[in-house]
């Protein structure tokens, strides 16, 4: 897309894509370290995992003090307008990601040597796809692609397997040894957090549809992996 | 140097450049200025030449006759009807003359002193009076006061004009002794004294010539020519009165510069109005025969009633014909003419129409209206339509111009709400572009009441006596009237000519002021 | 409505049709297929097809000299004034086309009215302003009837509070967003079914502006509008359709909504959006 007009119009525009996809670098970040604070018992980065999210808030603030600025002095309109309004709603997203991901660090902390290695690689499996999932996001936002986005749109039912499997062995976890329910619990919690960073990249895949497009895809029909 | 000693407030070359452009400036307002004060003073010096002029035209002199009205001279037999009385000047003037001869009995011996004594009173001067005595015959035979004009070269001698006149102090009159052959002899002890100090002091200046200037000495109705002089003696010959009256006098004496036979008043004639005015009978008044009388032979029975109405009816057809067709053809080329090579033609021609001198018009006049279509000469209907020929280009011009400053916003409002072409014409443009073409109507009206040239050729220059009644009749217009007065050779018609120009320039400005009031008045802001 | 209508009188403000359009839109008031306009050899307009719904208003943007008022003035024959000018293809309306040589324009601009862009009451009373049509039209029996067609017209363009007291006054005496719903008055006042506007509030200042875009979202109800303006902002509040015009040609037409949200064509993407076009 050719530049405005006005060419510091554009220049801001650009900041605030540019601060989305370092907002969603950190967070992805945050997942990444995370999970694998669960995976190595390390409860030093995990304390770390959650000391980071404050500097997440930081910048979701510095987003959105840009687009109301924009907004107001700019009156966007079409893809302008729709990219400032996915900004905000990318920005939010991204803040309930890193939200999650503290959660999950949290979490990690109380965990306990009780937890076998095998349940903790249960998290980090699933966090593999999660990544790849809000990386794939992040690079569609970035180059403004459609078409990644509605890819990554299209292939969060791989995040709810891995959430499904993962539940069903904690389930025999549980009735192996009921002792471990309560650092299970934790676990199952974390799961529940990698699933609605799915389905928070899901959402941001359908804001950068919009923003690209200027139609829905949450009015279309979802493939959905069961029925294939 | 740096570069922020060169953008300093107090850079010595910027402020040196800065003080060429403030010295350029002042010497273009000085300029300026120059060209107005002397615009200025070329307008005062016009107004302050025509308007003394004009000033000492203002007044004149009359004298009063008393006479009895004798039917036998002013309705004899078979001239008794009122139109014979009204037209019966010999009768009036008889009378008029012999109460002169009765106030002055010695002139009567003379014939030539008869006659001298006559031009006092202007023959038609009478004629007012006639024609009040025609209206009202109830008059006849009683007593009457006849008031007429003073001939106008006495008149500008009692004005101060034409002869030089400088007073001289004369002492206190001790005797007066009455010699044989009218001389008379006045004694006083250094009566005289001033009298042959200023002589002498013009005979130092005018050499001989000085001893044939004529000194008056008057006392009362009495007035004698100085004929010998010494410090306490002089020896007068008496003009008119007797010696009686400058017995214990301390008369008035007047030399005069010129010599009597350079002047247009003898010194008898000066000696008889000095005692018609010692006797009451000359009053100066406002001159209101330049408003009410017709042109004339004698400039003070002149007056320019002939041609202000001459060019008030001329100005009526120039502008019934002249603003009609300006208007008309101005509205047309502005609003309905196709844009065209035609059109532009026309364009052209209107505007060279306006540039080509008027006594071209004239000639059109001329060769148009009178020889071809065999017009009454000298009539205001043929000056006014070759005024309205010299007119209507300048209309067209100032109503185009008018019609084109009507903002086109205007016509797109009309056109929007749905009228029609003729609608929106003269429902919105011409009535917004009223005062402007009022303005160039009025302006063209001015310069056409102004116009000489054009009426010279078709003949309004002729002489006429009479107040013109229709537009057929024979008349002249002002400023023809203004060229004629200042061709005669009568010093009086000076100040008159100068009196006409004010009632033409007051004319001017009431038609300026007319524009002023219309625009202020019907200009309207959009 | 007050109900002072006078038996037998001409409807002439159209009080009979219904208040609220809704949001759905009317049915095509005038419909133009193929509309070229031509100065002289130059052409202006290329090939222009679109119509323009009843009770809606229909905004027509793009740059300086893309031929949107012009093809606006093509609606009311306003061309016709201009000598050069040509107007080729059909305008219709109620199925006549209004370039027919038996369509008189005079009648044709009694029926669309027209609002300029620098308000142009005439330098007449604020009455007179607004009756000049009605009276040149005869659509009025009497003075009385032209009081109420007076007061009406004021009425719906929401200046009738602001002049009620001095209608003697002259127009010209009012600030220019009062003159500018005066115009809007005066057009009203001879019922047309459809009103043009021609950069309505260029001239004014955003108070103004405001009312009369206010003014003109209550006259939607009653009126198929058409406004051009160089405000996106101000088309994108004020229509419910929008066609960008671009060089002459008439390059996107949409609901607002769309054109301002997701244009379909890249001119008109760059053009509301600011950029290089």
């Amino acid at each position: 897309m050719s530049d405005h007009i006005v060419s510091a119009y554009s220049d801001e525009l650009e900041r605030i894509t540019a601060d989305i996809v370092r907002m969603g670098g950190i967070v992805a970040e945050m997942i990444e370290d995370s999970c694998r604070a669960v995976s190595t018992n390390d409860i030093e980065m995990a304390k770390a995992v959650v000391a980071r999210d404050g500097g997440v808030d930081t910048i979701e603030a510095e987003i959105e003090r840009q687009i109301v600025s924009v907004v107001a002095r700019r009156q966007p309109m079409a893809h302008d307008l729709r990219l400032i309004l996915s900004a905000l709603k990318v920005a939010g997203e991204l803040e309930r990601i890193g939200d999650l991901s503290k959660n999950i660090g949290k979490r990690a902390q109380k965990l306990d040597d009780a937890v076998s290695p095998e349940m903790r690689n249960g998290i980090m499996r699933m966090a593999k796809p999660v990544k790849r999932q809000l990386n794939n996001v992040l690079d569609s936002y970035a180059s403004g692609s459609a078409d990644i986005a509605k890819d990554v749109w299209a292939s969060d039912d791989e995040i709810d397997q891995h959430y499904n499997s993962l539940f069903r062995e904690m389930l025999t976890y549980f009735m192996e040894d009921p002792r471990t329910i309560g650092v299970g619990a934790h676990m199952l919690f974390m799961a529940k957090n990698l699933e609605r960073i799915g389905d928070h990249c899901t959402n941001i895949a359908e804001f950068v549809y919009f923003q690209a497009t200027g139609d829905y895809l949450s009015t279309m029909e979802r493939p959905k992996l069961q029925q294939l | 140097m740096t570069d922020t000693d060169a953008r300093s407030f107090r850079n010595a070359a910027a402020l040196k450049r800065l003080k060429g452009r403030r010295a350029a400036d002042a010497r273009f307002k000085f300029y300026g200025r120059l060209a107005i004060v002397v615009a200025l003073a070329a307008l005062a010096m016009l107004l302050v030449s025509v308007g003394t002029q004009a000033f000492s035209a203002a007044t004149h002199h009359v004298v009063r006759y008393d006479i009895e009205l004798d039917p036998a001279r002013i309705a004899p037999d078979g001239a008794s009807a009122p139109e014979d009385i009204s037209r019966n000047v010999e009768g009036f003037y008889g009378l008029a003359r012999d109460s002169l001869l009765e106030t002055f009995p010695e002139a009567n011996t003379i014939p030539a002193q008869r006659l001298l004594l006559a031009k006092t009173l202007t023959r038609l001067a009478v004629l007012p009076a006639a024609r009040e005595v025609a209206a009202r015959p109830e008059l006849i035979g009683n007593a009457y006061t006849l008031t007429a004009p003073l001939n106008h070269d006495l008149d500008l001698f009692l004005k101060g004009r034409g002869a030089g006149e400088m007073r001289v102090e004369i002492g206190s009159i001790a005797a007066a002794k009455a010699d044989a052959d009218g001389e008379v002899t006045l004694t006083g002890p250094d009566a005289f004294k001033a009298v042959v100090t200023r002589l002498a002091s013009l005979r130092a200046e005018m050499g001989p010539a000085a001893d044939t200037l004529s000194v008056l000495v008057t006392s009362g109705r009495s007035t004698g020519r100085l004929s010998d002089i010494t410090a306490n003696t002089a020896r007068l010959d008496l003009l008119t009165g007797d010696a009686a009256d400058f017995e214990q006098s301390r008369p008035a004496g007047r030399i005069f510069r010129l010599a009597e036979s350079e002047r247009n008043v003898s010194d008898q004639q000066i000696a008889w109005v000095l005692a018609l005015k010692d006797l009451g009978r000359v009053s100066r008044v406002a001159n209101t025969g330049l408003l009410t009388q017709t042109d004339s032979t004698y400039p003070e029975l002149a007056g320019g009633l002939a041609a202000i109405v001459g060019s008030l009816l001329t100005m009526l057809i120039t502008a019934f014909v002249a603003v009609p067709i300006g208007v008309l053809a101005a509205v047309y080329l502005e609003e309905f003419a196709p844009k065209n090579r035609v059109t532009d033609l026309i364009e052209v021609n209107i505007n060279n129409l306006a540039a080509v001198p008027s006594i071209v018009f004239g000639l059109l006049g001329a060769a148009l209206f009178l020889n071809f279509l065999d017009m009454p000469r000298s009539a205001p209907l043929v000056g006014g339509l070759v005024l309205a020929l010299l007119t209507f280009p300048v209309v067209i011009i100032a109503s185009r111009a008018a019609l084109k400053a009507v903002p086109p916003s205007i016509r797109a409002g009309a056109l929007a709400v749905g009228a029609s072409k003729m609608q929106i014409v003269f429902h919105h443009v011409v009535p917004l572009a009223a005062p402007g073409i009022l303005t160039g109507a009025i302006l063209g009206m001015a310069r056409a009441l102004g116009e000489t040239a054009p009426l010279l050729l078709i003949g309004m220059v002729a002489f006429v006596g009479d107040v013109p009644r229709s537009p057929l009749d024979e008349s002249t217009v002002l400023p023809v009237q203004i060229f004629s007065w200042s061709n005669n050779a009568e010093r009086a018609w000076e100040p008159m000519t100068a009196a006409l120009i004010v009632i033409l320039l007051v004319l001017l400005l009431l038609m300026n002021s007319l524009v002023v009031f219309l625009r202020s008045k019907f200009e309207r802001r959009w | 409505m007050d109900g002072t209508q006078q038996a037998g009188g001409p409807d002439v403000l159209g009080d009979g049709q219904p208040g609220d359009a809704g949001t759905t839109l009317g049915f095509p008031r005038i419909d133009c297929r193929n509309v070229n306009v031509y100065y002289g050899e130059t052409r202006a307009i290329h090939d222009v097809s679109m119509t323009f719904p009843d009770r809606a208003v229909t905004a027509l943007i793009g740059p300086s000299g893309c031929g949107k008022s012009t093809f606006l003035r093509c609606l009311n024959r306003m061309n016709d004034t201009i000598d050069s000018c040509r107007v080729e293809g059909e305008i219709l309306m109620d199925g006549d086309n209004i370039n027919d040589r038996d369509v008189d324009p005079v009648l044709l601009r009694s029926r669309v009215g027209m609002v300029f862009q620098k308000p142009n009451p005439f330098p007449k009373s604020i009455f007179d302003n607004i009756a000049y049509g009605p009276r040149i039209h005869g659509f009025a029996n009497g003075r009385e009837d032209l009081d109420n067609i007076v007061e009406k017209s004021l009425r719906r363009a929401g200046l009738w509070d602001e002049v009620k007291d001095r209608l003697s006054a002259p127009g010209t005496s009012l600030s220019g967003g009062q003159q500018q719903r005066l115009c809007i008055a005066r057009a009203i006042a001879v019922s047309p079914e459809v009103i043009l506007m021609d950069e309505p509030c260029s001239a004014l200042d955003p108070v103004a502006t405001a009312r009369i875009e206010e003014l003109i979202d209550e006259l939607r109800k009653r009126y198929c509008i058409v406004i051009v303006t160089h405000s996106m902002q101000q088309a994108a509040r004020v229509s419910q359709r929008t066609a960008f015009f671009h060089l002459g040609n008439l390059v996107e037409m949409g609901d607002t909504d769309q054109i301002f949200t997701n244009p379909r064509e890249k001119r008109t993407e760059d053009y509301i959006t600011g950029r290089y076009g």
